[in-house]
């Protein structure tokens, strides 16, 4: 089936977006990389330890011939830092992908949605492919796309949560207006959520502790990779009309008798 | 002088570059990027670029995340 996801100029066969935080151990990591089919992977951004200063770095784990990295602003509470985190991370990464996240509220881990936009317009001037981190508001995704955003990325609940798709009614909105990818990051906490989100219609996943945070991460990311499928064929597919009552598959006619047919 | 490296002061020789400042440090270079007072400095401008005192340098690397 050709149905590949294109962002900016990438293009991609996976649906499915996966982070490198809060894995039990990298082997797992990485076995759960393997297992999600993901060719996206998301890293942050940090100052490097001066008392380990040629120690490993996250990229020394991640195979670039096999998946791209989209660098975060992850952290960042103002658009100025989100910009020169964007920056650092493309120099150190060469790419010029960046998920911008600017936080506005440490408990919540919601968007400051004015700074989101201020860095997103910034970063798109300065030629970066940018994927908002956005509430799930379709006025705030309508305003990332005509700054110039390559996707929108709503939350469908709190970064880390797991509550699943809080309010599919937005998220759907949200992906009727949009002209650019919506990829649902946060909130997906196990394979039904990512197959509703899906079936919504939106163009991709993004989810980090949903897999990491789960007893077995690697069976995790089995799951959410078939659910991601699975949601979108039937996404395509197009669902049934819901109805209140019953609707018999089986004919209706041409059924035996238990009674004595009246002759006339 | 001294120059500030993600947020801890070090003394260096009056002169000395951004390159020579890393190579000191022992910061490898693959996978790192520098801003200096807040820009970022071109992988290929490390080596050339003189330190001030005062100067506040960011080294950077990707870790785990979301």
């Amino acid at each position: 089936m050709n149905d590949q996801l294109h962002i900016g100029n990438y293009t991609f066969d996976s649906r499915l977006f996966v982070g490198t935080g809060k894995y039990p151990s990298i082997p797992i990591m990485q076995a759960a990389h393997a297992a999600s089919g993901a060719q996206v992977l998301t890293i942050a951004i940090r100052r490097i330890h001066l008392d380990d200063p040629s120690g490993k770095t996250m990229i020394d784990y991640l195979d670039r011939s096999v998946y791209t990295l989209l660098p975060n602003t992850a952290g960042c509470y103002t658009a100025k830092e989100a910009v020169l985190t964007a920056k650092l991370a493309r120099e150190a990464l060469g790419t010029d992908l960046i998920k911008v996240e600017v936080i506005g509220d440490p408990d919540t881990l919601y968007p400051d949605t004015r700074e989101t936009i201020a860095a997103a317009q910034e970063l798109v001037r300065a030629g970066f492919t940018v994927l908002p981190y956005i509430g799930d508001d379709p006025v705030a995704c309508k305003q990332l796309e005509e700054v110039g955003c390559a996707a929108v990325m709503p939350l469908a609940a709190p970064i880390g949560s797991g509550l699943g798709i809080c309010n599919p009614y937005s998220i759907a909105i949200i992906k009727e207006r949009a002209k650019v990818p919506v990829i649902v990051d946060a909130g997906v906490g196990t394979a039904s959520d990512a197959a509703l989100a899906m079936e919504l219609g939106v163009d991709a996943l993004l989810m980090n502790t949903g897999i990491a945070a789960a007893r077995d991460p690697v069976a995790m990311a089995r799951a959410m990779k078939y659910a991601t499928r699975a949601g979108r064929i039937a996404f395509l597919a197009g669902r049934m009309e819901k109805k209140r009552y019953a609707n018999a598959s089986s004919p209706t006619t041409g059924l035996i008798a238990t009674r004595q047919e009246s002759s006339s | 002088m001294t120059v500030s490296v993600n947020g801890v002061t070090h003394e260096i020789d009056a002169g000395a570059t951004l390159g020579e400042l890393i190579a000191r440090l022992g910061i490898r270079r693959d996978g790192i990027a520098v801003a200096r007072n807040y820009d970022v400095v071109a992988r290929g401008a490390i080596d050339a670029t003189a330190l001030c005192d005062g100067d506040a340098i960011e080294i950077i690397a990707a870790v785990a995340g979301g």
